[in-house]
């Protein structure tokens, strides 16, 4: 018999940032109806208020100053506050609000001014949110779509220009493709193990390889599934086609948000997914778990075709979506590793390094291309680059700190997220992939350079506008990013104690 | 493991099965006297054929799409209603929520206008 | 009836929920619904408040303690060991304050309908008024002092709101009502920042901030009562466990205190010195004083309040006289304790009320503004309650407190009526002219443009004067009784005691009295009796009925409110209204409530005084005098004229804030701005030394390095990737078809990789 759990059972306690921030989106989805069109300010102020509300319950809860809710766990066990769920929160949240600034003048400027941008990104952010908490695939799955339906309707959100419909197309018919391979892949784990709880799935893994039965079977090409939605959320090769064309046909803040989030989110599942419920999937003792050599293949990949697709692209927001899956590729290494056992913790420190590491750097980037693009959309080129030194001095400086970023040039967030990650690689003897990655990384010194090169060195026209919200974007990115690299134990001692341990 | 899901492949089986001996037991047993106008298949008072890509109003579309929304999530009352005693506060709060939702939904709909036909 | 504690919550949710759907829905309601909602939701409060009392005499006065829904655990740090929760404390003083919050709130809400009529924020003044009593009942009911710092600040937000609310009127007037709005808001800061000093070393040395736990209540004192009542504790709490554990034990605050004092020898450790337990309770007490004197506008904070007449009259009336300058008051009769403990704050407390109560009644005579004179009387009437605080007279503060409520508010809402009459002249005169458009400068609130309105305004001139009576002490109003109280336990202090301050207290407070019977008769005298002075107070109208009734309520609780506590010994009313009522329903709550006995030659002595005094009054402003108002009297007798210029210039309290304060302040701030700031930061540091080092360095890195050494490498490894890349891009074809494809080989290929060593095993490789 159904055991009816008490109220106090579910624990909201534990879940405030992330269910404030859903309420808070709620709440401001009527409270937007009654402002009128020409007062948008006030619903972009509302939520930039609602996500620092949230990220201060995160900030607090990850400083261990003050804690929510007794225990861990939430609603029935679904939900798990960790040490992973608030950092993944935060660097949720700074994208989120970097999303806010980003936008809220270009909205004005192209006459997209409406609240349901805003209202969209908090849910996003929340389904960013959920997916670092999920204790349970079924989680898993739900703030998938939470995160992914806002962002499809975010790229189509400069309507009726045509490529922003045509991306938002795109992406929500390859999205709705790549989600049908996820809850596939979670139902056969399910029929394998019986359960969808992470810890109980940890558990019955176990079991199923020990049995040797048909059961195996069911697992492995579960996990193959999984990892193949999951990989189109954040881009990884062969499930990366539909982000070029994206990113290039969505509006520029939205893809400032959305190349961040997705990943942070997509990650986070990762992590979860493989790094805890399928770590004890071993099929010889001793051995790796079985789905790491497929992570770092997958990782290899996408390192090397988004390193070098990009460098012949001549549009800057082409060459920003190739660099993302790039980007992906590096993570992805660090993922893998968690399959060693007894790095599963060590990876996700490291991938949540990086993520955080990226959120500021990319975000960044984009929101310079932001403050360049005209309100027909024109202006990406990389040629729209030259001689922007000389006429925005300090977004030109911004963007060069970017790029050194994405580079992984050491005092920049870039280099200590790559640093950690290749460090892990090492430690679970994945040298291939680490070399790869090394290598991928001086051929994309090539095509990031070029853009400082643009900038600084070459006579030309390049201009931008940066009001005042986008111009502190870009300061708080740039700073971020800045301070993050010079001080990497600010995001080395926020890692630390992240623990994917349980059951044993 | 897997024989636990032989009962679904028996189901499928059957309900395979039922369909096509339906349809051939009344070709076998009943009185069979076809015209043009009986063969032709019926679509909901729609003429059958035609070409294949046709304009229809976005807007049956629009209604269509609300109307299997809220439809959906109302039917999620009735197995809640059937235990709502034993569930006891935590169903009527969670339900709560759940209702909250929907009306945030649902306000957002009939003040951007979702509801009116022109 | 114990049911009835929990609906305490109800008493801050009703209010805020009456704000909540005039903010929203306002706009949309009328001035009729707004004013159903804002005066329906006080209503609600005072019934809750009602109810509370109901249950505290049914239940024999047994305080209880009720969580706030949802946010009983407001602050827990567990790591700190702060633990704060958001719980409401029904006792017979908390009650006491709601009943008199929401039962005159009620009414000026009321009043108020009839006063906002036409205003163009009318929702908005609603919204602001039930915020105020949402704020002001957290203040009062909360179990803690930060539900009461809560309370404090947001309160101290609404009167700010509510001061500067004509913020826009023209002709330099609006400018005028925001200043107002600004120096009382922050004033009023440097009066918190003791408040909040003290309440965080209350949090310091004891560990919470509750008044009393849960299971407490308060310890009574043998020496004072001849009921001695043990230190009572929930079974399962062994007292001496009680007293081991503290400071984090589970005493409230009042009660450890209480402990310790009795103890006495302990010493509270603040890191880099200690200090007695006593020194510290001093230092609190003085840090609360602070507070109290900006809230409830004593020397030396108070000169916000006169300005603060620059709000809309019901704000004055419900704000600046009846209710949130009182808090000041609670506050310390709450923590009667800890003054209790300081003699040294006794006797400060004492000095401040007494003299401030003598200052502002002085200054009250040399106005001609008929708010301000309320406003410096409202002044002086709140020293009569800091100075019983400080004599320990804790009830009788409260008694006035609650007296006083009655009464100022009668006559502020009097006052705003007679504006209102006289305005309405105003307009009338004009329109008969036919030049509206080019009145004369004319002030509705200045009393020499008045004068005969009894006869226009009867309803408002019979209230008035009934206020006036309360006030000025004359037997039997409400007034008398409580002043009359205080008086008496002034003096004890000194007779009984001997202290010093109780003398020369007891002195200024009854010279005090007598210039309040003087300066009421002079404005009743100005408004209302004689002749009118201008047309517009000669065509002044009666003012409707939605603000008359509250006039009459009020006037009717000024007469009889008195009775709640009349002391023994008094002929016959004692025996029919009872004795020491309000006393002994507060000294459930309040440890040092004492009762005092009747004096019947200080009564006598203080009635003629009062008596002797408004006939004075009448003597001067005569009807002759009042007829041909060009100076006041004493302004023209050469042998008073120098005071009341003095009383007329506030005692030039302003001017000398501003040379030695404010100016000094700005001053200071120019000179950091300019030089410090933008002379030696910005234009030294920034553009010489970080700006310009850094562009010649750059120049120098330019050439040589970028050119010679980036550009060459990067030109040959990047045209062999580069070729290769053009291939990989002719994959990208923009055909969802083709991504879709693209997904589908891909899950296909990792579950192949991944199925490899399977595959592997089966085929036996």
């Amino acid at each position: 018999m159904f055991e009816v759990p008490s109220l106090s059972d579910l624990n909201v306690g534990a879940t405030l940032p992330v269910t404030l921030l859903a309420l808070g989106a709620c709440v401001l989805l009527v409270v937007d109806l009654f402002i009128p069109r020409e007062r948008k300010s006030i619903t972009a102020w509302l939520t930039a208020i609602g996500i620092g509300v949230s990220l201060v319950f995160s900030l607090l809860s990850l400083s261990g100053a003050v804690e929510f809710g007794s225990g861990e766990l939430a609603f029935s066990d679904m939900y798990r506050a960790d040490r992973l769920t608030d950092t993944i929160n935060v660097a949720a949240l700074i994208t989120a609000l970097l999303g806010v600034m980003v936008a809220y003048d270009y909205l004005e400027r192209t006459r997209l001014q409406r609240g349901e941008y805003y209202i969209l990104l908090m849910f996003s952010a929340a389904g960013a949110m959920l997916m670092g908490a999920a204790n349970d695939l079924v989680i898993v799955f739900i703030a998938l779509e939470l995160l992914s339906i806002p962002l499809y309707i975010l790229s189509g959100f400069r309507r009726p220009q045509e490529a922003s419909e045509e991306s938002a197309m795109k992406y929500f018919l390859l999205g709705a493709f790549a989600s049908g391979f996820l809850i596939y892949g979670i139902a056969l784990i399910y029929g394998a193990t019986g359960t969808t709880n992470l810890p109980e799935v940890w558990d019955a893994v176990a079991g199923v390889v020990a049995e040797d039965s048909a059961a195996k079977f069911l697992v492995m090409i579960g996990a193959g599934l999984v990892l193949a939605g999951l990989g189109f959320k954040v881009a990884a090769v062969p499930f990366h086609m539909w982000t070029p064309d994206v990113y290039q046909g969505a509006p520029t803040p939205v893809v400032a948000y959305m190349s961040v989030a997705a990943k942070i989110g997509g990650f986070a599942a990762l992590v979860r997914v493989f790094g805890m419920g399928l770590s004890t999937f071993v099929l010889e003792s001793g051995a790796p778990a079985a789905w790491q050599d497929t992570i770092w293949l997958v990782a290899v990949l996408t390192m090397l075709l988004g390193n070098v697709v990009a460098i012949v692209q001549s549009d800057l927001k082409r060459l920003l979506a190739y660099s993302t899956i790039a980007h992906a590729g590096y993570i992805l290494i660090a993922v893998a590793a968690a399959g060693t056992a007894g790095l599963e913790d060590t990876a996700a420190q490291a991938v949540v390094i990086y993520l955080i590491a990226y959120a500021f750097t990319n975000a960044g980037a984009f929101a310079v291309i932001t403050a360049m693009e005209k309100d027909d959309a024109s202006n990406t080129s990389l040629d729209a680059l030259r001689g922007l030194a000389s006429r925005c001095p300090w977004l030109a400086a911004a963007m060069a700190v970017f790029m050194l970023s994405l580079t992984g040039i050491p005092l920049t967030a870039g280099f200590v997220g790559k640093w950690f990650v290749f460090k892990v690689a090492l430690q679970a003897d994945l040298v291939a992939a680490a070399v790869v990655g090394v290598l991928t990384s001086a051929v994309s010194a090539y095509y990031y350079l070029r853009v400082v090169w643009m900038m600084y060195f070459e006579e030309g026209e390049g201009d931008a506008a940066t009001p005042p919200a986008l111009a502190w974007a870009i300061g708080v990115a740039a700073v971020g990013t800045l301070v993050l690299g010079a001080l990497p134990y600010l995001l080395s001692d926020m890692a630390r104690e992240i623990t994917l341990a349980f059951g044993g | 493991m897997l024989s636990e899901y032989a009962p679904i492949a028996a189901l499928l089986v059957i309900s395979v099965g039922m369909g096509i001996l339906i349809l051939f037991i009344s070709r076998i047993f009943g009185p069979f006297r076809p015209t043009a106008r009986k063969l032709a298949p019926y679509e909901s008072g729609m003429e059958p054929f035609g070409p294949a890509i046709r304009r229809i109003p976005v807007k049956f579309y629009r209604v269509a799409v609300l109307f299997i929304l809220f439809d959906i999530e109302v039917i999620f009352f009735l197995p809640w209603a059937v235990v709502f005693r034993d569930l006891g506060s935590y169903g009527l709060v969670t339900m709560g929520v759940f209702f909250f939702v929907l009306t945030v939904g649902f306000i957002y709909e009939w003040k951007v206008g979702g509801l009116e036909w022109e | 009836m114990e049911n009835f504690y929990n609906l305490v919550p109800l008493i801050v949710i009703i209010p805020a929920i009456g704000l909540l759907i005039n903010l929203f829905a306002g706009k949309y309601l009328g001035e009729k619904g707004v004013g159903i909602v804002a005066v329906g939701a006080s209503t609600g409060a005072f019934l809750v408040s009602v109810l509370l009392w109901i249950a505290l005499v049914d239940t024999g006065f047994e305080a209880a303690v009720v969580n706030m829904p949802l946010l009983d655990g407001w602050i827990r740090i567990p790591s700190a060991g702060v633990e704060i929760p958001w719980q409401f404390r029904v006792d017979t003083l908390s009650v006491t304050m709601m009943l008199v919050v929401t039962g005159v709130g009620t009414l000026i809400h009321l009043y108020a309908v009839g006063y906002m009529h036409g205003d163009e924020r009318f929702p908005r003044f609603f919204v602001y008024m039930n915020l105020f009593l949402v704020f002001m009942l957290t203040l009062v009911s909360g179990n803690n002092f930060l539900m009461m710092f809560v309370g404090w600040e947001g309160v101290g937000l609404c009167s700010y709101l509510l001061i500067g609310f004509w913020f826009d009127k023209p002709g330099g007037e609006g400018w005028r009502n925001s200043d107002a709005a600004r120096k009382a808001f922050i004033v009023n800061r440097v009066g918190d920042f003791g408040l909040v000093l003290g309440v965080l070393i209350t949090f310091w040395t004891f560990g919470t901030l509750d008044y009393y736990r849960p299971h407490e209540e308060p310890l009574h004192v043998a020496a004072h009562g001849a009921e001695e009542s043990a230190p009572v504790f929930a079974p399962d709490v062994p007292e001496a466990e009680a007293v081991e554990h503290a400071p984090s034990g589970p005493l409230g605050v009042f009660n450890q205190a209480h402990l310790w004092l009795e103890e006495g020898g302990h010493r509270v450790d603040f890191g880099l010195f200690s200090m007695s337990f006593e020194a510290t309770l001093t230092v609190i007490t003085l840090l609360f004083l602070l507070g109290a004197t900006g809230k409830s506008a004593q020397i030396p904070l108070f000169v916000w309040l006169p300005d603060a007449m620059a709000g809309p009259t019901p704000v004055s009336a419900l704000i600046h006289a009846a209710t949130m300058v009182t808090a000041g008051v609670y506050m310390m009769v709450r923590s009667n304790v800890f003054f209790h403990a300081s003699d040294t704050t006794s006797f400060v407390v004492t000095l401040i009320g007494a003299t401030t109560a003598l200052m502002a009644g002085f200054i009250a005579m040399g106005q001609w503004d008929i708010k301000k004179v309320l406003a410096y009387s409202t002044v002086s009437q709140l020293g009569f309650m800091v100075a019983a605080v400080g004599v320990g007279a804790y009830a009788a503060a409260m008694f006035h407190l609650v007296t006083h409520a009655f009464f100022k508010a009668l006559l502020f809402l009097g006052s705003g009526s007679v504006i209102h009459g006289v305005e309405h002249g105003h307009h009338h005169v004009a329109h008969a002219h036919g030049d509206e458009h080019h009145a004369e400068p004319f002030d509705p609130q200045d009393i020499r443009n008045m004068g005969g309105l009894r006869h226009r305004m009867p309803v408002t001139y019979w209230t008035y004067l009934i206020g006036m009576l309360a006030l000025a002490g004359v037997i039997p109003f409400a007034g008398f009784w409580s002043k009359d109280e205080i008086l008496l336990d002034t003096l004890k202090l000194g007779t009984e005691q001997g202290r010093l301050d109780g003398y020369v207290g007891f002195v200024l407070l009854l010279v005090a009295a007598v210039f309040t019977a003087f300066y009421m008769t002079r404005q009743v005298a100005l408004v209302f009796w004689g002749a009118p002075r201008t047309e517009a107070a000669a065509h002044a109208s009666e003012s409707s009925p939605t603000m008359t009734v509250p006039l009459v309520i009020l006037a009717v609780l000024s007469v009889i409110g008195g009775f709640m506590n009349i002391p023994d010994g008094f002929p016959v009313l004692g025996s029919l209204f009872g004795v020491h009522e309000l006393t002994s329903w507060l000294e459930h709550s309040v440890v040092y409530a004492h009762a005092g006995s009747f004096n019947f030659l200080l009564a006598t002595a203080a009635v003629l005084l009062a008596l002797a005094a408004i006939y004075a009054g009448r003597l001067v402003y005569n009807d002759r005098v009042l007829r041909t108002l060009r100076l006041d009297p004493l302004e023209a007798d050469p042998r008073t004229s120098r005071a009341f210029a003095l009383a007329n210039a506030k005692l030039y309290w302003d001017e000398f804030y501003f040379k030695y304060i404010v100016y000094p302040f700005r001053d200071a701030a120019h000179w950091l701005a300019d030089r410090l700031d933008w002379a030696f930061w910005h234009d030294f540091v920034h553009n010489e030394v970080i700006y310009g080092t850094f562009q010649r360095a750059t120049r120098v890195l330019t050439e040589p390095v970028d050119r010679g050494l980036i550009d060459r490498a990067f030109n040959a490894i990047g045209e062999a990737i580069r070729a290769a890349a053009a291939r990989l891009r002719t994959i990208q074809t923009g055909y969802v078809r083709t991504y879709a494809l693209s997904v589908l080989f891909g899950a296909l290929l990792v579950m192949f990789i991944i199925l490899l060593p399977v595959i592997r095993e089966l085929l036996g490789m």
